[in-house]
């Protein structure tokens, strides 16, 4: 494909299998405003819930009184950690985090207490009728005090260590290598989905309750929520409501638990919606992360061997730091052969906001680093850094710097080359509104300065180091029309888009049902994460409609007893290639074909006590170029263009495709010059859009697709690689990268400043 | 509490009985009205997504208290295919957004789909930099723009073809 064009969509009414881009089915209900998000739910009955959240990032709990709040007109139920009757605490990788909390509150906007009213503003007034008596306690906020600090959780401040080695570690031990040094920082960014947390709890005459909610992930979200309640699994039916953008901060729980408290304590039905303020303080975060490089090369450019320390702030709880970790570490050098490394990564706890997934997931932050020492590098040798790159790429065959070969497809080469190779369509923008300050019109043209460059991403696909992962999908075809059951969780990706396609390229059909989204007809699909559904989910449905296709073939060839090498499904007709047989796949299927399959990607191990292992399944690169201009009086940064070549493995969905990586790069562009959580003593200072700033129209340049790189990756469903979050990966590092360039400035933390480049100059040296 | 007033939404005639006075016109069109099309991703006035036409102007519905506008004529996401309903037909700005794949998540669709069509009642054509402006207003997590501004586009096409 060459630059972003409209004309991607064939023609959508005939063919609409892999490939095409047929439209959502989802579409239209959500241009009409039909379609239910879970903040649209309502029901007969309905009470309102509320959370009372800590104002503190780290106080003793010395009593609670819900008295006066019970005492109200229209109060149902206030409930404390006390009446969580299952397991106090919760988590994805370990159960740390309190329901509510009980004797101890760790961060700001902690859950203390919930309560069920008949309106909003009675729930609102209720929370704040609560009367807390807190022992405030020094916040441990600084990351690097943590090992050494007095543990704040009875699990230690430690969440997880990985220290890597691999190669020989005398590999640099000699004096004719060039050696470049640097440290680096990455700011706490949020995946800011705009529909809100949100859900509806419903209580069920079983004793059990169903609960609607937006996540991506229902069955681990069920397993989690019945535990707290001490039910069944059975009892704990989850279904999916509309999901307003996801992007990571829906993998933990949320208002979960507190709903389906709340619905059973009062035996209503109960409605729970996060105001913005409150949903920054109601879900994690990206990991905010120090990182100090040394990449030592031959004076060719060869890398020889390269070294990291990185330290991520957990916060307050574990959620997925573990796996992001890990992530980091295994991918800190970047796509590029290092045959010797030795790379520490440390997540810790501290009294800050918790933090987990985002999409990118640890790799973001390491990009940024191992993009800027290649550029460094380049600098040392004097070498051109896009040849430095291609020098150094990774190629399928080659050990990554956990021992790992890659055996799979990684075109790290071709991906920098059509990158870097795309011309550009960037002119000097006429408008003074186009320039750096926008609306501001502040920019005087002759002072803006312009900057290009370029950076490569890299990350694996899927859940990794041994995590048995899986997901399940059911396909029944009935009088022509095939419904597909599957639990994958509908983000706004377009999986649900994906889902018809396949079904529609392996079985013949036109119409394709998807059934309700649910846990309770059908097992786990697994986590809408890790770029991992298209190769999992709609594996699990391309196998399970080829099971109804063979199975269909095999019945029809006993019936009218012809060999069932001889019969094809095409154009919507089972029919014989000698010609005897020829019937449309409506009657053919009056009597119906199903097929359940669990789809499984091949096993990964983990990572030994040297961070060496076979730990990931697969790989994906990417490269963004991009062009900014600065103004350097003012600081400001305006993103001119960005140009990007992805690996793909297989395009299934064009536009979609389009959609992944346009939106993708808004949020590494947000990270690079705009976003960041500010937190000051533990408190968020900007939790609201007003201070939280997400690019805009005005912010977002046009995102140029050079190349998506199709080279079918081996077992993975019709060849095609996840690409969610490669676009988040380089977009950021590019970015940053041509500030550089355009200001000559070191620039070592993201996002960039207007005070980073207008006051550089101020900052006595070595303090930036 | 407050006193009883009337909202027109879509052409039809509300009356809202019980209503506290502190609700904003958002919430009383989505828990009250069972017009859910508005959304509420900040209701701090940031995001657009609740933008709803008041008479001729647009507005952030969450910004607007309920009583104050009683006696307006409220529009939202549910009533801009009205004209098309009988037939089933989407307005040229929803097909386009739909053709275009301009929706992924959809939470900030509907607040769009009123800024792009105020956009055009205006300016039948609009250069990049009008678009842009005008939809600055609504944010969007999903996309990056990038289909949404293909959306406009083709709107814009149908809309003059549709004139002419
Ligand atoms: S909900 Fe009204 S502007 Fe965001
Ligand atoms: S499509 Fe999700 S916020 Fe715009």
């Amino acid at each position: 494909m060459s630059a972003v064009s409209t004309t991607l969509v064939g023609d959508r009414k005939r063919e609409a299998g892999i490939g095409e881009s047929p439209p959502r089915p989802d579409g239209v209900p959500k241009v009409t405003g039909e379609f239910a998000f879970s903040s649209d739910l309502w029901h007969d009955r309905m009470l309102w819930g509320g959370t009372l959240r800590s104002p503190h990032p780290s106080a003793r709990i010395r009593s609670v009184d819900i008295g006066p709040a019970m005492a109200m007109a229209g109060v149902y139920t206030v409930l404390t950690h006390a009446d969580v009757p299952g397991a106090a605490t919760y988590g994805l990788e370990h159960p740390d985090q309190p329901v509510l909390a009980a004797d101890v509150v760790r961060y700001e906007g902690e859950p203390v207490a919930i309560v069920a009213a008949d309106h909003p503003e009675t729930a609102r007034r209720a929370l704040a009728a609560i009367v807390v008596d807190y022992e405030i306690t020094e916040p441990l906020v600084d990351p690097s005090l943590a090992e050494a600090a007095p543990p704040i959780h009875p699990d230690g401040n430690l969440l997880r260590r990985i220290h890597l080695r691999h190669g020989d570690p005398a590999a640099a031990d000699r004096n004719d290598l060039v050696v470049v040094e640097g440290t680096y920082e990455v700011g706490m960014q949020d995946q800011a989905f705009l529909g809100p947390e949100s859900g509806l709890a419903v209580p069920a005459e079983d004793g059990g309750v169903e609960l609607y909610v937006a996540t991506q992930w229902l069955h681990v979200d069920r397993d989690q929520v019945a535990a707290c309640l001490g039910l069944d699994p059975g009892l704990v039916r989850l279904t999916l409501a509309g999901v307003g953008g996801a992007f990571g901060a829906r993998e933990d729980l949320s208002l979960h638990v507190h709903l389906c408290l709340l619905a059973l304590h009062t035996g209503r039905p109960v409605k729970m919606v996060y105001g913005r303020e409150e949903s920054f303080h109601g879900h994690v975060h990206r990991h905010p992360a120090k990182l100090w490089y040394r990449h030592h090369a031959d004076t060719d450019g060869t890398l020889v061997r390269v070294e990291a320390r990185l330290l991520f702030d957990g916060g307050s709880y574990a959620s997925s730091s573990g796996a992001v970790i890990a992530n980091a570490t295994c991918f800190a050098a970047g796509p590029y052969r290092v045959p010797s490394a030795d790379v520490e990564g440390i997540v810790v706890r501290t009294n800050n906001p918790p933090c987990g997934a985002m999409r990118g997931f640890g790799a973001v932050q390491t990009c940024m680093a191992h993009e800027a020492q290649m550029d460094r590098l380049a600098g040392a040798l004097g070498m051109d850094p896009i040849e430095l790159r291609l020098h150094n790429a990774l190629t399928p065959g080659d050990r990554l710097i956990t021992g790992q070969v890659v055996t799979g497809t990684l075109p790290v080469a071709e991906v920098i080359r059509t990158c870097a190779g795309s011309p550009s369509a960037a002119t000097r923008p006429d408008q003074p509104m186009s320039r750096p300050g926008g609306a501001g019109r502040t920019a005087d043209a002759t002072h803006v300065v312009r900057g290009e460059a370029l950076a490569v991403g890299f990350k694996n696909l899927m859940f990794s180091e041994g995590f048995d992962d899986s997901s399940e999908a059911r396909c029944e075809l009935q009088d022509g029309v095939a419904t597909i059951t599957c639990a994958c969780a509908e983000v706004g990706q377009g999986f649900v888009t994906l889902a018809q396609q396949i079904a529609r390229e392996v079985l013949s059909v036109e119409e394709v049902v998807l059934a309700p989204v649910e846990t309770a007809t059908i097992g786990s699909a697994g986590s809408t994460s890790a770029s991992r559904q298209t190769w999992m989910s709609g594996g699990a449905v391309q196998m399970a409609c080829e099971e109804v296709r063979t199975t269909l073939l095999v019945r029809m060839a006993a019936e009218y007893d012809v060999p069932v090498d001889d019969l094809v499904l095409a154009d919507g007709r089972v029919c014989s290639l000698s010609g005897s047989l020829d019937v449309d796949l409506t009657t053919a299927t009056i009597e119906p074909v199903t097929a359940d399959v669990v789809h499984r990607h091949a096993p990964t191990f983990p990572l030994d006590a040297d961070g060496q292992g076979n730990a990931h399944v697969s790989f994906a690169v990417s490269a963004h170029r991009a062009i900014v201009d600065v103004d350097p009086d003012l600081g400001l940064v305006k993103v001119v263009e960005l140009t990007t070549s992805q690996d793909v493995g297989r395009i299934l969905n064009p536009t979609q495709a389009l959609g992944q990586l346009e939106g993708g790069a808004a949020q590494g562009l947000g990270l690079a010059v705009m976003e960041e959580v500010q937190v000051v003593d533990g408190r968020i200072r900007n939790a609201s859009f007003t201070d939280y700033l997400v690019p805009t129209a005005l912010d977002m340049p046009p995102v140029r697709v050079a190349a998506l790189i199709e080279q079918p990756e081996p077992g993975a469903p019709f060849g095609a690689k996840g690409i969610g979050e490669p676009p988040t990966i380089s977009s950021t590092a590019a970015i940053v990268a041509a500030v550089r360039r355009a200001t000559g400035l070191d620039l070592p933390r993201v996002p960039v400043r207007p005070a980073d480049i207008a006051l550089a100059d101020a900052a006595p040296r070595g303090a930036r | 509490m407050t006193g009883p007033y009337g909202l027109t939404v879509n052409g039809h005639r509300h009356e809202i009985a019980d209503g506290w006075v502190g609700e904003s016109l958002l919430f009383v069109l989505r828990e009250r009205l069972g017009l859910p099309g508005s959304k509420n991703a900040c209701e701090e006035g940031e995001c657009g997504s609740c933008t709803v036409r008041l008479d001729d102007q647009l507005v952030c519905s969450c910004l607007v208290l309920a009583a104050a506008a009683a006696d307006r004529s409220v529009t939202t996401v549910e009533g801009l295919s009205a004209s098309h309903e009988a037939d089933g037909l989407l307005s040229d700005v929803q097909q386009a957004f739909v053709d275009a794949g301009a929706v992924q998540c959809g939470f900030c669709t509907p607040g769009l789909l009123m800024a792009v069509d105020d956009l055009l009642n205006h300016y039948p054509d609009p250069d990049d930099l009008t678009v842009r402006e005008a939809i600055s207003g609504n944010l969007c997590r999903c996309t990056g723009y990038g289909r949404i501004l293909d959306a406009v586009d083709r709107a814009a096409s149908a809309r003059r073809e549709a004139q002419t």
